[in-house]
């Protein structure tokens, strides 16, 4: 239907630290059509930040290895890529935007001279017409009294307003792929939605594919064409917004929705947190890195790593082993199924 | 239970293992202690106990706290570990160079600059580990003695600066309001006067001597450790467990000792841990330029001022004091560095 | 902006004042007499020199007189060299001071700046290793040894330099390099840890996702931002230059302030400690003004309506 512009396949970054090396993506695939929005949900730590970061290869290289898999951007792999090539691509191909607005600015530098810098070293503009596209970019995100505005300095801005400075900073190349790592979560609510909604605007104009980064289900409900659920460095759940909020396959999905408030739920019902922690990256190994909070484990969770299963419509997809024709039917154990919370 | 409407895995990774010779009967439901999974799995460490095995493996300022306890222990014994006192002057020994037994080989050989053996020359029979000077005093012995005058100096200078701080910059912050303007603006206006300045007019009015130069490094030196805690006291004040704390009813004398004290303690320690070379270096300095001690004591700057004046003829009497204040200025440095980034990583500046 | 200024500049002449009236009382307080050889004059020739430098006079009027004098910029003159003005002691004194302290100032700033550049580029390697070593060492060791060690080994063994001899341009070369070591280790050490916070900034990364050369975010996002704050290092730099100076002046006998000021000391020159103490207090406090006015300029966060942050 659409062609697809980013393809991460099998995707592995893991960090060296002191203690050895921690993998903090195991094994990401996803992919991203041309003027779609993919969401990707986790908690912190879950390794959302880092798949990012690891497409535009903003990780130190010091101290971070692509171990395995690939990155494949207009069907080029990018993992290959020299320096020179792929800061050719960073900011003109693929942008993005970060989470918060109030250090993401240089603060010593004038947000004109910060849009221009990009358009002068991708599009090879002279001064004057970097500054009018810089210009033209501020109006677009709705800055007033943008032609005074150009010469100010970050801290003359407020936080909604430089977080729109920074996507008129990363749509000024009109790239083909935005990634926005909670872009909103820094902001004040009503800003939120202000910004949200410029993002939705701008990508209907431009056709700019999005992958929005955030742990906010509300904003994923706002603006995703899909979803895709991280946790323990991997993907559990992928599919359309419809089916992962209606359809939710993967436990720690579920466990997500369920401790999301609803507004035409009763609401004398409790909401539903997660148990447990997130999993120390660290000491993770085979198996399903949800298995110590998920409410259904088995046996087989803690030793083998489930794959990725068609569960629904539009390759909607879930790692979990309850997929798994040889589960025993849970009428087996009646006692078990009492103990179980929240899952009804 | 829901039901899930199992299907057949599709494989999209790469496979070690394959899916069906996992067994059956693994996939009976296990679940888990949510207890247990809540558990915090490493043990909780006190801070100061964190701090201390971060400052340990710091390899530099391990080391210099090793050098550092030799040093202060030489300064206590060096001076009784040979026959003679600092002031007693033996003139026919005058200028020995420095002779060891069985360490002739790094120089400790007994032979002046131009290579004759003065030992064997005049006969003398005792060797000087570290030579002598110009009126046959040991210079061992006058080394370690002055190691520990500057020692003493520097440790009761950087005492007084502590108490003087705390206290000034505690009143300043803890009351606020007017107090606290009235002395920001005299320590701003201390500030504004270059310290050794002051140092030297106190000295010139109170005339050389170890309580002098306490007394003039003090004039100016509680400035800084006044500054630390007031500002680490403001800070403490705006955050949430002071406010939480005074919400319980916390009596002033619980705030401050169970709340401000433990958390000013780190950024004082760091403080008072830099406060001590510099006021080593002023020692030494004053010293040199003859506004230090008088003979026939000796401080590290008192030799240093000595050996340099002979430094043409009699090199070693500039190298051993020279070494050993460098020594212990940086060992002071670098043990402060180390407890700075153990105890506060934010303070790194 | 104005309003700044004119309280800074308020604040400058209160603290100035002070120092002008503490050194005035203090120097009140000093034992001996300020002429040499006091035994040898007759009653008649003290009273003689006491009513010529107004010594006769009750000291709150020496005060005020000598306030008089100071606003006019005249310090008096030397009490041991005969007709002397201490105003034309510092003028002939100033020159060499200032030219090895600048020396100084330059060689650190550019030592320390690449050093602590490198090594903050090069974190963790063996390069930043060594010149935090370096740092810490050249900090360390008090100047005056350093000086020394200097001149015996480059002046006294080797005879590559001048040992104690004010002439000619190579005679500048020694007291400058002793004076730049603690500069260098200052600013190298300042650099690195400013160079490794503004790396570890979002605003990096910022660039970087611009596309941006890796030189470019290096020279003109890190570099820029972390020199900034290396200018406020200007005031401690000066004070430890001409403390400095004071003693190394001495070693090298180069005939400047603080060869003045060490000599007046130990002959009790009265009037030379003064006018030199408050001429130092004054440099001292001008450069720290300077310093918050240029910064105001660097850092566009910062504005002059209230105080400086």
């Amino acid at each position: 239907m659409k062609n697809t512009v980013l393809k991460v396949e099998d995707l592995h970054v893991s960090f060296k630290t002191q203690t050895g090396n921690v993998t903090a993506v195991r094994g990401v695939n996803f992919e991203l059509k041309k003027g779609e929005t993919l969401a990707i949900v986790g908690e912190s730590g879950s390794g959302k930040s880092v798949t990012a970061k690891s497409i535009m290869q903003l990780l130190p290289k010091s101290t971070t290895e692509i171990s395995k898999g690939d990155i494949v951007y207009d069907g080029k792999s990018l993992l290959g890529l020299s320096s020179k090539q792929i800061t050719d691509i960073r900011g003109s191909e693929i942008s993005m935007v970060f989470q918060d607005p109030m250090t993401s600015l240089n603060p010593t530098m004038k947000v004109g001279k910060q849009i221009m810098e990009g358009l002068q070293r991708h599009q090879k503009m002279t001064k004057q017409q970097a500054r009018e596209r810089a210009l033209e970019m501020l109006k677009l995100v709705g800055i007033p009294k943008a032609e005074m505005r150009l010469d100010n300095y970050p801290h003359q801005f407020s936080g909604g307003m430089r977080q729109r400075v920074v996507i008129a900073l990363a749509l000024a190349c009109n790239p083909k792929v935005l990634i926005a790592d909670e872009p909103t979560t820094a902001l004040d609510v009503t800003i939120q939605a202000q910004i949200l909604d410029l993002m939705k605007d701008l990508q209907q104009k431009t056709e700019t594919a999005i992958i929005l980064i955030t742990h906010d289900l509300g904003v994923v409900a706002n603006m995703a064409d899909r979803v895709a659920v991280m946790y323990g460095g991997k993907i559990v759940e992928q599919g359309t917004l419809d089916e992962i909020f209606y359809n939710p396959q993967h436990p720690y999905t579920l466990g997500l929705m369920q401790s999301m408030p609803k507004m035409n739920e009763d609401r004398s019902k409790p909401l539903m947190p997660i148990g447990g922690s997130p999993p120390n990256l660290a000491t993770l190994g085979e198996g399903c890195a949800f298995a110590a909070r998920c409410p259904h484990t088995m046996k087989v969770c803690h030793s083998f790593t489930p794959r990725d299963t068609v569960v629904g419509e539009d390759n909607h997809t879930a790692a979990c082993w309850l997929q798994d024709p040889r589960v025993q039917k849970p009428k087996a154990e009646p006692q078990e199924t009492a103990e179980v919370v929240g899952v009804t | 239970m829901k039901e899930f409407d199992a299907k057949l895995p599709t494989m999209s990774t790469q496979n070690d293992y394959s899916i069906d010779n996992i067994p059956d009967d693994l996939f009976v439901r296990a679940p888990m202690d949510q207890k247990k999974s809540e558990e915090i799995s490493t043990p909780s460490v006190s801070f100061w106990k964190e701090a201390f095995q971060r400052l340990a493996k710091n390899r530099g300022a391990m080391i210099s706290l090793v050098l550092l306890i030799l040093l202060i222990i030489m300064a206590l014994i060096g001076p009784s570990m040979n026959e003679f006192t600092y002031r007693e002057q033996n003139l026919a020994h005058s200028n020995m160079p420095p002779k060891v037994a069985g360490l002739e080989w790094l120089g400790f050989d007994g032979l002046n600059a131009q290579g004759t053996d003065v030992y064997a020359e005049r006969e003398v029979a005792t060797n000087y580990w570290f030579g002598t000077d110009e009126f046959g005093r040991d210079l061992w012995t006058r080394v370690w003695k002055g190691t520990q005058i500057s020692l003493f100096i520097a440790l009761v200078a950087a005492f007084l600066d502590l108490a003087i701080g705390v206290i000034y910059g505690g009143i300043s912050s803890f009351y606020g309001g007017r107090v606290d303007n009235v002395m920001q603006r005299i320590i701003e206006i201390l500030m504004g006067i270059p310290n050794l300045i002051v140092i030297i007019l106190f000295i010139l009015v109170l005339q050389p001597g170890i309580t002098s130069i306490i007394l003039a490094m003090i004039v100016t030196g509680w400035v800084g450790m006044a500054r630390v805690v007031r500002g680490q006291i403001l800070q403490l004040k705006g955050q949430e467990f002071i406010l939480a704390s005074r919400t319980l009813g916390a009596s002033n004398k619980r705030l401050i000792w169970k709340h401000l004290m433990p958390n000013i303690m780190g950024p004082v320690i760091v403080t008072v841990m830099f406060t001590i070379p510099t006021a080593i270096f002023f020692e030494a300095f004053l010293s040199f330029i003859g506004l230090g001690l008088q003979a026939p004591q000796a401080s590290l700057g008192v030799l240093i001022e000595d050996g340099y004046k002979s430094m043409r003829y009699f090199p070693y009497k500039l190298i051993y004091p020279a070494l050993v204040i460098s020594a212990i200025m940086i060992c002071f440095n670098l043990l402060a560095d180390g407890l700075r980034d153990a105890l506060d990583p934010k303070m790194k500046k | 902006m104005k309003g700044y200024l004119l309280k800074r500049i308020g604040y400058m002449l209160i603290t100035l004042f002070i120092i002008v009236t503490a050194t005035f009382f203090l120097m009140q307080l000093l034992p001996g007499t300020p002429f040499t050889n006091p035994e040898k004059l007759s009653a008649q020739q003290l009273a003689v020199l006491n009513a010529k430098y107004g010594l006769d006079q009750p000291v709150a009027m020496q005060y005020l007189h000598y306030l008089g004098n100071l606003v006019q910029g005249d310090l008096g003159y030397s009490f041991q060299h005969e007709g002397r003005t201490v105003t034309s002691m510092i003028s002939t004194r100033i020159g060499p001071s200032a030219f090895i302290g600048l020396q100084a100032l330059v060689i650190g700033a550019i030592l320390g700046l690449v050093l602590g550049i490198i090594s903050a580029l090069k974190h963790n390697s063996i390069f930043d290793y060594g010149s935090v070593a370096l740092a810490v060492i050249g900090m360390s060791i008090p100047s005056f040894v350093f000086a020394a060690l200097l001149q015996y080994y480059i002046g006294v063994k080797l005879e590559w330099l001048p040992v104690a001899l004010w002439e000619g341009y190579s005679s500048t070369l020694l007291p400058s390099i002793a004076l730049s070591v603690t500069v260098t280790a200052t600013v190298a050490r300042f650099i690195r840890s400013e160079m490794l916070e503004v790396l570890g900034q979002d605003y990096v990364i910022t660039a970087r996702a611009k596309g941006m050369r890796e030189n470019q975010v290096i020279v003109k996002h890190v570099i820029r931002n972390a020199l900034i704050p290396v200018v406020t290092m200007l005031g401690p730099l000066a004070v430890s230059i001409m403390t400095g100076t004071l003693v190394i002046e001495k070693i090298f006998s180069v005939p400047g302030l603080g060869e003045q000021f060490t000599l007046s000391i130990l002959v009790l020159d009265y009037s030379v400690i003064m006018g030199i103490t408050i001429f130092y207090s004054a440099l001292f406090i001008f450069v720290v003004f300077v310093v918050d006015i240029i910064y105001g300029f660097l850092d566009p966060r910062i504005n002059f309506k209230g105080e400086a942050a």
